[in-house]
């Protein structure tokens, strides 16, 4: 049972990351001025999977998936809000967390991916409070428990209500024998420094810590009585209002849905292609087909046609669609087409104009995108062949790529010329990796000189054995050898085991230092996959399987 | 010096569990009493620390001279901590745990179920006493007042039990939810009482009778099944506020019963003979049967919320554990440990209410509420016999277990006391035929009045046919003046 696959609620046959207000079931959002209240009202009924009722605020992918969108539309519909009052509508429980029986009846890869997209979600919170000027203040109402808490601790700021029982909690270790799997271990201590003995108590009191504790061991910012909570809120929002760097009058870009077809063999999107053969997606990106706006009210005009935005929305849902839909397909390849030159324009407005509100939500956009790809656990290669465009921005698929291939001159009976990469600015600093390094920095962790001799290359078109030498790319083919190589690598490839790739690239891709970001994908998040994968949770006599049938678990107990 | 303090206290406090020589939870006990009577001051009855009340007091465990009755003022009242005497070889009767020696300790792996167990216990016994605080001023009679005194010590009393418990067993955070227990208080919007019923209040007589009649029944099965427990302490302790919670019931019982005598006998002296005759019943200034009904219909669901969602989690876990057993569990024949049994359980599906059989294990809370509800049925008959002894057509009715509800299954639907499904919209027509009305509540006010004569009763109210104690008719179970 632990490892089938549910069946989808309502007869869907897949799971859809695309969603609007007028379809959230679980998710209210309203605005006073520049604050935003986004309250949680999980529709018990509502779950995305057949088999289990999402009680108490409970969630699973779908809900999630709805939490992103709201995010992703305050950012670019609602330029004016500095604060968003993430709350609870159902009175006495903020969050009972992720949901157990869907939990227990999930295949694991489904556990890993849900994981994986409430992180990256989480992460963007973060994200958005650092570099958008929008602050998230959490008002737990009650009970706040496992995932309701990690949501909390996206948070720039924690309110309980102090009521003698309203309680933050990790109840994961002793209630279902895994760990709280979405950063709360990592932002307990990393973010909100709770000291360690003190985090371990914590994460072993089942029903969690409430009242002047939890300020003391600063596991929530401040406890408020009932009877004053919402004049707190107020004056709070107000606080963090008046330190957001964000706001204005501007119109925001309302998103609009995609162009998305999808076919028995691939999805068609208007700038992204997805064509699957076997194990392998080859997505294929196009580029800008005419100049850049110039100036940022042009910008606004175009709205979310803006290819850059466009391309980026096109491209996180190509990603998330096959991470979530998709498990067998073990490679995905990257290709572009079009003319770099306009790329490398885009780059250029967009670097000229990061001051304005929408260049910069577009640009950490891409960020976010970009990093979705860096923790997609499949292998990633980029094919540079000629009429592709992998300048600035869209080069960083190459660099992010676990191996790229660039041809040298051009195929026989094809006039187009060699293929050509190109970097621009935006290769060395908007778009950092989870860890904080840019790709190149990455790239090159024992010669941080290359780096700094690269910037002398910016704007220079770099053919493939230029940039092989420069180790831009890993291989420089000739025509002679290009489909041969490319064949006998990706049938290499898929034939080895999908698990030791995924410890493979997770651990090659990321050198160097950490943040508390990295170390929630690479640390938190591969030991509870290894704990999803164990008896002891998953196992017919284990926690979760258990769970809600009054049976205690039986646990092997060998430490390993 | 600290010799001086033990000796003095363990006097204070009378005790069977050998406090003087128990120098830690001596010491927590010490630190929490004046507390314990600040919050007996500021949140007890209301009006009347001062008195001398008639109060029997637990002094001993043996069955045959347990309590002993004297004048007391309330707040010197000798709250103890007395458990049931210790059953040499006791085992775990139930659970995974079964055949094995009963716990004197707490094991390590259930110590945050046991303590969530017993905080929550606990959190019941001083909301009552919140919830009745204002009724002495409208007493129907010194005995009456007496009996609700009577009452009040003793839930305070459970208190004690319950954080000698959490501070013997607990360490620190056993103290610090003592404390919390002491903190939160019935009714309040900053720190309410845990469970739903015991921040209602209790506005008058009828009120507080049907409360003793139904929560404290609801008290009675979650005593008993925590009797069970395979953990000894909280057996102990349990059985023995058995032994006090029986009282309880007999003032809700007797009091319905009184009222309902008065009522009857009112009717027949008036020559009334339609109890639905309401206005003229009313007149007589005694309470119509058909406003009994409606109070039954709002306590009895309201105790039943009590009970927690049909299918539960918790009281499997607790079961499995060995921790909360079920009713007169030593007695029922099976495996005690609920492998392969199934309980039928009313659900609401697809707009109908039907019948499934779930896992019993997991149905725990429905059997215990099965229980209860065939215990108050016989109470509901003893009522009626009254009735029909006076020969007045009527009989008084548990509605449907699907009606007013706001825990579990039936949370979400609306249903007529007899269990028919109600729209929204019929349900706001006919609620107020269902449960009292705000006239009717208006009526009841005006005849909540306070007697203080020795001996004398009000009038909607029959006397005892015994008094407290075998004391005469005209005893003075309250002295005011003191």
């Amino acid at each position: 049972m632990a490892d089938e696959a549910r069946k989808l609620a309502n007869g869907a046959t897949r799971i859809d990351f695309q969603t609007d207000p007028s379809r959230w079931k679980h998710w209210k959002l309203s605005f006073d001025g520049d604050v935003a209240t986004l309250a949680m009202d999980v529709d018990e009924n509502g779950g995305l999977f057949e088999g289990y009722q999402l009680k108490l605020n409970s969630y699973d992918l779908g809900v999630d998936i709805e939490l992103a969108d709201a995010l992703q539309r305050l950012r670019f519909e609602h330029p004016e809000v500095k604060v968003v009052l993430m709350r609870s509508a159902k009175p006495r429980v903020f969050c009972a967390g992720a949901n157990i029986r869907m939990l227990a009846g999930s295949e694991h890869a489904h556990k890993v991916n849900f994981c994986k997209f409430t992180n990256e979600t989480r992460n963007g919170i973060e994200d958005s409070s650092e570099f958008s000027g929008i602050k998230t203040i959490c008002v737990a109402n009650g009970s706040t428990a496992g995932g309701g808490y990690e949501l909390a601790l996206a948070a720039d700021h924690i309110m309980l209500v102090d009521d003698g029982s309203s309680s933050v909690s990790l109840p994961e270790v002793p209630l279902l024998a895994v760990l709280p799997g979405t950063g709360g271990l990592t932002r307990v201590v990393d973010k909100r420094k709770v000291r360690r003995d003190h985090a371990d108590v914590f994460c072993t009191i089942e029903e969690g810590i409430k009242g002047k504790r939890a300020v003391d061991w600063r596991l929530v910012d401040e406890i408020v009585p009932m009877t004053r909570l919402e004049e707190t809120v107020a004056a709070r929002a107000a606080e963090f209002a008046s330190r957001s760097t964000r706001g204005g009058a501007t119109p925001g870009v309302t998103l609009k849905p995609l162009d998305r077809t999808f076919r028995v063999d691939g999805i068609d999107y208007s700038l992204v292609t997805v064509d699957i053969d076997g194990r392998v997606a080859t997505i294929t990106l196009e580029g800008p087909s005419e100049a850049p706006p110039v100036t940022v009210a042009d910008l606004a005009a175009q709205s979310s046609d803006a290819w850059v935005l466009r391309i980026a929305r096109e491209l996180d849902d190509a990603i998330l669609d096959l991470r979530n839909n998709a498990f067998e397909i073990g490679t995905f390849v990257f290709k572009s087409k079009g003319d770099g030159g306009r790329v490398a324009a885009w780059d250029d407005f967009l670097e000229a104009n990061k001051g304005d509100w929408l260049v910069n939500e577009i640009r950490q956009y891409w960020k976010r995108v970009l990093k979705r790809v860096d923790v997609t656990s499949r292998t990633l290669v980029a094919l540079v062949e000629p009429g592709s465009c992998f300048t600035g921005l869209l080069g960083e698929l190459v660099l992010a790529a676990d191996r790229s291939y660039m041809l040298i001159g051009s195929f026989e009976g094809d006039n187009r010329p060699a293929p050509a990469m190109a970097l621009t600015a935006a290769n060395f600093g908007p778009y950092p990796m989870s860890h904080g390094l840019t790709r190149l920095e990455n790239r090159f962790l024992a010669t941080p000189e290359s780096v700094e001799a690269l910037k002398g290359k910016i704007g220079a078109a770099i053919e493939a054995e230029e940039a092989e030498k420069l180790g831009l790319v890993t291989f420089a083919l000739d025509d002679i050898d290009w489909a041969d190589e490319v064949r006998v690598y990706l049938e290499e490839r898929t034939s080895y085991s999908p698990d030791a790739l995924t410890g493979l690239e997770a651990n090659l891709r990321f050198a160097g230092p950490e943040t508390m970001e990295s170390k929630i994908f690479a640390r938190l998040t591969a030991w509870q996959n290894w704990i999803f994968q164990r008896p002891n949770a998953v196992g017919e006599e284990g926690a979760l399987r258990r769970y809600g049938t009054g049976l205690r678990p039986t646990y092997d107990m060998r430490r390993v | 010096m600290a010799d001086t303090i033990n000796v003095d206290y363990s006097t204070k406090v009378p005790n069977n569990v050998d406090l003087a020589n128990d120098r830690q939870v001596l010491r927590a006990l010490e630190s929490w009493q004046p507390n314990y009577v600040e919050w007996w001051k500021d949140m007890g009855p209301e009006g009347f620390q001062n008195a001398l009340v008639y109060l029997r007091t637990a002094v001993s465990v043996d069955p045959q001279g347990w309590a002993k009755f004297d004048y007391v003022k309330m707040p010197d009242y000798r709250w103890g901590v007395l458990l049931a005497p210790k059953e040499e070889g006791r085992k775990v009767n139930f659970g995974k745990h079964l055949g094995e020696p009963a716990w004197q300790d707490v094991p390590g792996e259930y110590r945050a179920m046991l303590r969530r167990l017993i905080v929550i216990q606990g959190d019941t016994e001083p909301a009552s006493v919140e919830q009745q605080r204002h009724l002495g001023a409208t007493a129907p009679s010194l005995y009456d007042m007496r009996n609700l005194f009577q009452v009040n010590v003793e839930e305070g009393r459970h208190l004690w039990a319950m954080v000698y418990l959490l501070h013997k067993f607990f360490g620190r955070d056993g103290r610090e939810e003592a404390d919390e227990l002491l903190r939160r208080r019935s009714g309040s919007k900053e720190t309410p009482r845990m469970l739903g019923a015991f921040n209602e209040e209790t506005p008058d007589w009828l009120s507080f009778f049907m409360f003793t009649f139904f929560t404290d029944r609801d008290g009675k099965m979650q005593l008993e099944s925590l009797a069970q427990s395979g953990f000894d302490p909280l057996s102990r302790s349990c059985r023995f506020m058995l032994t006090e919670e029986a009282h309880h019931m007999f003032v809700g019982e007797t009091g319905v019963g009184r009222t309902i005598e008065r009522t009857c006998q009112a009717m027949k002296a008036a020559g009334i003979t339609d109890p639905n005759d309401i206005s003229k019943i009313r007149e007589l200034g005694v309470i119509d049967l058909p406003l009994i009904q409606k109070k039954l219909h709002m306590h009895y669901p309201l105790t039943l919320d009590l009970f927690g969602a049909e299918i539960s989690t918790n009281s499997a876990n607790y079961y499995n554990a060995g921790l909360k057993g079920r009713f007169g569990e030593t007695k029922i024949e099976d495996d005690h440990q609920l492998t392969d049994a199934t309980y039928p359980v009313m659900k609401f599906i697809d707009g109908k209410i039907v019948e499934e059989h779930v896992p019993a294990l997991t149905a725990l809370n429905m059997r215990l509420r099965d229980d209860y509800s065939a215990d108050c049925a016989k109470g509901v008959e003893r009522w009626n016999k009254i009735i029909q002894k006076e020969g007045i057509d009527f009989r008084l009715e548990l509605p449907h277990q699907a009606f007013n509800r706001q825990i579990g299954e039936f949370a979400p639907m609306q249903a007529t006391p007899k269990g028919i499904i109600l729209s929204d919209a019929d349900w706001a027509a006919k609620k107020d035929d269902y449960l009292p009305s705000r006239d009717d509540l208006a009526f009841l006010n005006t005849l909540m009045k306070q007697e203080l004569e020795p001996g004398r009763y009000a009038g909607w109210i029959n006397p005892p046919k015994v008094g407290i104690d075998n004391k005469p008719g005209d005893f003075e179970y309250v002295k005011i003046a003191a």
